[in-house]
């Protein structure tokens, strides 16, 4: 158990800066997420805070203490690879006995130790085989356990599910929020799917280019993405971006007055709006308050359908009903809650206006009808 | 002529063609057989043939079979200390090669080291020395050491020349191994001297056996130093004494073909017993695992 601390970390590879003063606290207990696309130095961070990679720049402090000198021993942590990185030439029982073996624990302990956790994780029936003998959930396991049977300070996972096939992949998921919740150590999670980041953590921070891009809750990381790179990273399918110069030119009854847009021209820069797919819904029935668009193509997937428009020459994802009568070529509604849009900058990136704040851009919409857009 | 009779022709047509084929393939694997191990087969026939019958060509078998030599080789010299000479200078060498070699090759597979590449390169570059440039030197180093004519000067010696050949085995062989594993050691408590020997070396096992038995190989079998360092059968290792074997006024073919089939055998029973692992261990790059 042990609250993390990062204080102006640096880790630069010859001329190549992978984290860029990085400044972060990590509360003890808790499931924390990096979570962003490959090469966006999350591995790198993890193996800084385990003790395999040295920091160029900065101090981590575990627990106030200073551990930037200790090695991965000394700091007590423990990690599940991407690759599990089992042992082949020991059974699982020997695996998971290993970091106890280290500490030269005695044999009746081990025995004990072993069991309660083969008897946690479910592999009372395969101590006696080697991990090539076993699946990829069961080695993903093995590893699980050669983990927490140290009890360790943290706990770090490096991608731990991305071998694993789908529907493995979300039992497992399950597993380790439950093993987070039963053993209660600080965990830091890494991975690059953040639909896996969206479930399991308490806390996210999006990492993009060695600068984390933002740090919340999911909901918060979900609902008010701080910039178009954590807007778009987050949610799947990601959001859609619609360039509010493109629109401005002809609808302009439909975006009349905005004020943010004005002080933007000013300087010279251009917006973009953002609105997530779930939050578009396509209708072939003509709703109040819908822009007509053309089907372009038809995504089922399960209790709704993805459907991808053209919305003038702007290309939109949406969703509709199951039943919903449209087929590509064909056209329809589509339809958004105001308050589910937001605004960037178009040149920085970051976000203007947030959820709940966009009413006046839409204006003139509640006046009426809403003109076609081919008019 | 019935469709179905000639679709029959044309199967044993095929069935013809491929017997051809595997005939042609195993009359080359004959060949090649024959070819390497023709020295060794004429050696043997030589050794157990008496001296009368010792220079006929074609070299067939004899009409008498003898074990003569067999029994001179021991009689006639001190073959057995000869043997124990080369028993120990090919073992310690294999052994020092491989504790050496294995570090220095952990060292560069796994530990974050500069320049590996150059140091790699460097090894190699003692190895291309040949052999006869480094021997008066060496002579000089030996005989001031006082080490003439002792175990150790052949051991040091061949540990040296050995040392490129077992650091590049071992490397690759480290390589191999995922960088994940190792440092999963490291993250589970060990040092890397722990992780090094709890988990690497008997991970590359396969790769310790080529190397093993080629250096050992090469020490049993190597003249030059040995005929330069050493003097007296006290330290006079098989290639050397096998050379001594000429008297004065003849060759002792019949002698010299039996001390050779005598001595390859400890090599080819090791072999043998080693030859799943050296197979697993030679292929080891080709094919992911």
């Amino acid at each position: 158990m042990a609250e993390i601390r990062f204080e102006g970390v640096e880790k630069r590879f010859r001329d190549v800066t992978v984290i860029k003063e990085l400044d972060l606290t990590i509360k003890d207990g808790e499931f924390f997420t990096f979570v962003g696309p490959s090469g966006c130095g999350k591995s790198t961070l993890l193996n800084m805070i385990v003790g395999i990679e040295t920091t160029t720049e900065g101090k981590i402090y575990f627990d106030g203490v200073a551990v930037n000198d200790l090695s991965p021993k000394e700091r007590d942590v423990a990690m599940v690879f991407q690759s599990y990185a089992l042992y082949p030439h020991m059974t699982v029982y020997e695996n998971i006995a290993f970091p106890l073996r280290i500490k030269k624990m005695p044999e009746t302990r081990i025995v004990e130790e072993v069991r309660r956790v083969a008897l946690f994780l479910g592999l009372e029936e395969m101590l006696n085989r080697r991990p090539k003998e076993l699946s990829g959930g069961q080695r993903q396991r093995v590893a699980l356990g050669r983990a927490i049977i140290r009890r360790p300070k943290v706990f770090l996972m490096d991608e731990p599910l991305s071998n694993l096939d789908a529907r493995l992949r979300v039992e497992m998921r399950a597993e380790l929020k439950r093993l987070h919740q039963e053993l209660k150590i600080t965990t830091i999670y890494v991975t690059h799917d953040q639909a896996e980041a969206l479930s399991l953590s308490e806390r996210i921070a999006v990492l993009h280019q060695g600068k984390i891009q933002q740090c919340g809750t999911p909901l918060e990381v979900y609902l008010k993405p701080s910039n178009t790179f954590v807007a778009g990273f987050i949610g799947s399918p990601p959001m859609n971006f619609i360039s509010y110069s493109a629109l401005e030119y002809k609808e302009k009854d439909l975006f009349p007055t905005l004020s943010m847009e004005k002080k933007a021209r000013e300087e010279k820069e251009g917006l973009i709006i953002g609105i997530r797919p779930e939050d578009i819904l396509i209708s072939p029935a003509k709703l109040d308050d819908a822009i007509e668009v053309s089907v372009s193509l038809i995504e089922p997937a399960g209790s709704f359908n993805w459907v991808d428009v053209r919305w003038d020459n702007v290309r939109v994802k949406g969703r509709s009903d199951v039943d919903a009568d449209l087929r590509s070529g064909s056209s329809a509604f589509m339809k958004f809650s105001k308050d589910k849009v937001l605004i960037f900058n178009q040149s920085t990136g970051r976000t203007i206006l947030r959820e709940g704040d966009t009413s006046h851009i839409f204006q003139k919409k509640n006046m009426g009808s809403v003109p076609k857009r081919n008019e | 002529m019935h469709r179905g009779d000639q679709h029959l022709l044309y199967k044993i047509d095929a069935r013809r063609g491929e017997m051809m084929k595997k005939a042609v393939f195993y009359l080359l694997l004959m060949s090649l057989v024959l070819y390497c191990s023709g020295p060794l087969l004429w050696q043997l026939i030589t050794s157990l043939k008496p001296d009368a019958e010792l220079t006929r060509i074609p070299p067939l078998l004899p009409e008498n079979l003898t074990t003569i030599h067999y029994i001179s080789i021991f009689e006639g010299h001190p073959f057995l200390r000869i043997i124990l000479n080369s028993a120990v200078v090919a073992s310690a060498t294999t052994i020092l090669s491989l504790i050496i070699g294995s570090l220095a090759a952990f060292g560069l597979a796994k530990l974050k080291i500069r320049y590996k590449a150059l140091i790699l390169g460097l090894f190699l570059s003692v190895s291309m020395f040949p052999p006869i440039a480094t021997v008066s030197p060496l002579y000089i180093i030996i005989r001031s050491l006082g080490l003439r004519d002792t175990w150790w000067a052949l051991i040091m010696t061949y540990t040296t020349f050995s040392l490129p050949l077992s650091i590049w085995i071992l490397t690759n062989f480290f390589r191999e191994i995922s960088d994940e594993i190792y440092l999963a050691a490291k993250v589970d408590g060990c040092t890397s001297f722990q992780a090094f020997y709890k988990i690497i070396l008997p991970l590359s096992a396969p790769g310790f056996f080529t190397t093993a038995i080629l250096v050992f190989i090469f020490s049993w079998n190597e003249f030059l130093f040995a005929l330069t360092f050493t003097s007296t059968p006290a330290s006079r290792t098989i290639p050397v004494g096998i050379a001594l074997f000429p008297g004065l006024h003849e060759v002792p073919w019949g002698d010299i073909a039996a001390a050779s089939i005598v001595v390859t055998i400890p090599l080819i029973l090791l072999v043998f017993l080693f030859q799943k692992r050296i197979i697993e261990g030679l292929t080891a790059g080709a094919v992911k695992g």
